[in-house]
């Protein structure tokens, strides 16, 4: 197990600097930089800036420095002093800009998973189980629907519908009397009350692909001899069930969070900008928009590497379940 | 899954005695037939009975046809606009008012606010407009010079305003913006799939019949390509592309930026099955006989599982469709002029706008049956692509 996890982690680092050398690569591919921008602004507004300004802010930026040693800049500030540079746009560290986003997209993220999975868990099994009937065909189409709708759509229809039906705007994750207390358990409850419209939004296409898979799985292990077996020794229905073939179905399950998790990902960013979430989502579309590469290139790099974690975290969660993976896997 | 693979799938030789037998086959129980009828027909058997796949199938024929015929279609241009109608709501259609039949709608009576300047519009029943099939409008290109102006269905007179889905905030008719935004979001999946599937077999296929390091170093690609997510990155690269780009540079570098995320399923896909056909007797016996490896993978291997990767396909456009859209929509797609069902739900992503104009939501309905459509047929495919298997 531990040389399992020791070669996984080893795994890990080159994706690292895979990721860390793609993210900043990403933000250098605009033509131009901030100052680019903010001189193109500053000319819109009548006003101008003088050559040597220019040149200081540049040089204090590094942005004329070839590629190499602008990233090696980059990422060694990270490493080694935490220091995620300065977002031109917002005029403060990325860091700041991080801390006050980042926990939110981790819980909206988090929370979402396990509503995935206490939803899909059931319906998954009782589609199985009860194959062909009406509820297996609603849970079914549900499941294809679910992914069919764009989540950011959904989250339109939601807003839509709260909006006339309810007559008050969703969105945001606290209400303007909360948005600037300090925290109490009213403000958590506050919050609580705001999480679940992305939690479902988010939700659907991940459940209705786990539903599927469930039942895939588990329709294939039913059929096998050794439930047949089972049957013949008299184990009630139940048992047989929930003892042999669904622990063998559930592995796949484990396995998919490193699928879920970077959709989940991508989807948090959308539903946040639509629903107007104070998470990472927003924060990067705006980044990019505006050449902010410093704060773009942050958050395209934690998001990265958090989920390169959280797939690591399912595999071993997997290993430990499974013994056939970690001992194949050698 | 086993695979009772006919060697002879794909070859000419016994496909010859296929064509001979004539189409009143198909419509016979295919119990007696089954034992001379070629993989792709028993493929076909197979997916007919699946009910789903079938409206899958029958959708995506419509879908592509509007595609095909859109200017025909549309009753307005897309460049077709009327600021009198800004956010004016869809009409009711009509077939007999004070007696009289035939269909028609009934025109807008225009209010403006006095302070706001804000124009309310409120269908006035005196006012009748007539529609009509082959009418005369706005002039478009069928191929080359050859151009036409009658469309399917249109005000008879081409002034008259008719706004069947409401009109957008241009005052275009979302009906015809939708018909017209077919064209982009059906063949960018199409588009966007090709590229990434020559990717994936090339790579994929590269990687299961060799084998050994390259095998594993390719494996670390595509684990490495998956364990990204995908909106980030696709964001950052769509706001790399230069802001005056064409509408078509445009268009062919969002559909490489989507296939560059979507050909490691494909990948792996094709992996997969290389690497499981590779210890069949008819590979091996193919390759004893002396054939090279390109003639083993693509007159033996290849036929056996094209079905399969089909369905793979076809599966990966949906994913294409809704990326597009999902790009487009917050601003970092496709852009105006070009129109996209993403192009268009982005004018509804301001919920004031939404409150009064919620039929702009309706390019969304597009996409979701268009997304269902293709995955039902694709579920079939899946489920008819080896149909030997009992």
């Amino acid at each position: 197990m531990l040389t399992f996890i020791g070669r996984r982690l080893l795994y890990m680092v080159p994706t690292l600097i895979l990721i860390s050398i793609v993210a900043f690569a990403i933000i250098q591919l605009p033509p131009g930089d901030y100052i680019t921008t903010m001189i193109a602004q500053m000319e819109a507004d009548g006003q101008s800036m003088d050559a040597a300004t220019i040149e200081a802010l540049r040089d204090r930026y590094g942005l004329d420095q070839p590629f190499y040693v602008q990233y090696w800049t980059w990422i060694s500030n990270i490493v080694f002093h935490g220091d995620f540079g300065h977002s031109f746009q917002w005029n403060r560290p990325v860091g700041y800009l991080l801390g006050s986003t980042l926990p939110f997209t981790m819980l909206l993220t988090f929370s979402t998973l396990l509503f995935t999975w206490a939803i899909a868990f059931p319906i998954g099994i009782f589609s199985a189980v009860k194959q062909y009937s009406i509820g297996d065909y609603v849970a079914t189409t549900i499941a294809f629907l679910g992914v069919a709708i764009p989540n950011f759509l959904l989250a339109l229809a939601l807003m839509y519908i709260a909006l006339t039906v309810f007559g008050q705007p969703v969105g945001g994750l606290f209400s303007d009397e909360y948005a600037s207390a300090p925290w109490s358990f009213g403000k958590f409850l506050d919050l609580l009350g705001h999480l679940w419209i992305p939690m479902v939004v988010l939700g659907t296409a991940g459940t209705a692909g786990l539903v599927r898979v469930l039942r895939a799985n588990l329709l294939d292990e039913l059929r096998k001899p050794y439930v047949v077996a089972a049957r013949a020794h008299g184990l009630t229905e139940r048992r047989i069930l929930l003892k042999y073939p669904l622990r063998v179905a559930v592995n796949p399950f484990l396995s998919t969070i490193g699928w879920v998790l970077p959709a989940l990902v991508s989807g948090e960013i959308i539903v946040s900008q639509v629903l107007s979430l104070p998470t990472t989502g927003p924060l990067l579309l705006r980044a990019l928009r505006s050449q902010d590469m410093y704060l773009a290139g942050a958050i395209i790099l934690i998001v990265s590497v958090l989920t390169v974690v959280g797939t690591l975290l399912s595999d071993i969660l997997l290993a430990r379940l499974d013994p056939r993976v970690r001992l194949g896997a050698r | 899954m086993t695979h009772h693979t006919i060697p002879e799938a794909g070859n000419p030789a016994t496909a010859a005695p296929e064509a001979l037998t004539t189409h009143e086959d198909i419509d016979q129980p295919p119990v007696r037939d089954k034992d001379r009828a070629s993989q792709w027909r028993l493929v076909w058997w197979r997916f007919r009975s699946h009910r789903l796949a079938m409206i899958g199938l029958a959708g995506l024929i419509i879908f592509y046809s509007v595609a095909l015929f859109a200017p025909f279609l549309a009753p307005y241009s897309s460049s077709t606009f009327d600021s009198d109608y800004i956010y004016a709501p869809p009409q009711q259609l009509h077939l007999v008012s004070d007696g009289d039949w035939g269909l028609h709608v009934y025109g807008y009576e225009l209010e403006q606010d006095p302070d706001t300047f804000a124009l309310t519009h409120t269908e006035n029943p005196d006012d009748r407009i007539d529609l009509g099939f082959f009418v005369q409008g706005d002039p478009y290109t069928v191929i080359g010079p050859v151009t036409w102006d009658r469309h399917l269905i249109g005000p008879t007179d081409a002034e008259d305003p008719v706004y069947l889905l409401g009109a957008d905030r241009l005052g275009r008719d979302l009906f015809s913006m939708i018909i017209h935004g077919t064209r982009i979001s059906m063949t960018i999946g199409l588009v966007g799939v090709a590229l990434a599937f020559g990717l994936g077999v090339t790579l994929g296929g590269i990687s299961g019949y060799v084998g050994g390091r390259t095998d594993t170093l390719i494996q670390r690609a595509v684990e490495f390509f998956m364990s990204l997510p995908t909106l980030p990155l696709w964001l950052g690269l769509a706001a790399a592309l230069p802001r005056d780009w064409g509408t078509t540079q445009r268009y062919f570098a969002i559909t490489i930026i989507l296939a560059l995320v979507a050909w490691t399923d494909l990948a792996r896909v094709v992996r997969g099955r290389f690497l499981s056909l590779r210890t069949e007797e008819f590979v091996v016996s193919a390759r004893l006989d002396g054939a090279r490896g390109r003639r083993v993978i693509f007159r033996h291997m290849l036929p056996s599982f094209s079905s399969h990767l089909i369905a793979s396909l076809t599966l990966s456009i949906p994913a294409m469709i809704l990326a597009e859209t999902s790009l487009s929509f917050l601003g970092l797609g496709l852009r105006a002029p070009t129109i996209s069902w993403g192009v268009l739900l982005e004018q509804a992503q301001n919920f004031r706008v939404l409150q009064d104009a919620p039929w702009l939501l309706l390019p969304g309905l597009a996409v979701v049956l268009a997304v269902l459509s293709l995955n039902f047929v694709g579920d079939g495919l899946r489920d008819a692509a080896d149909p030997y298997r009992s």
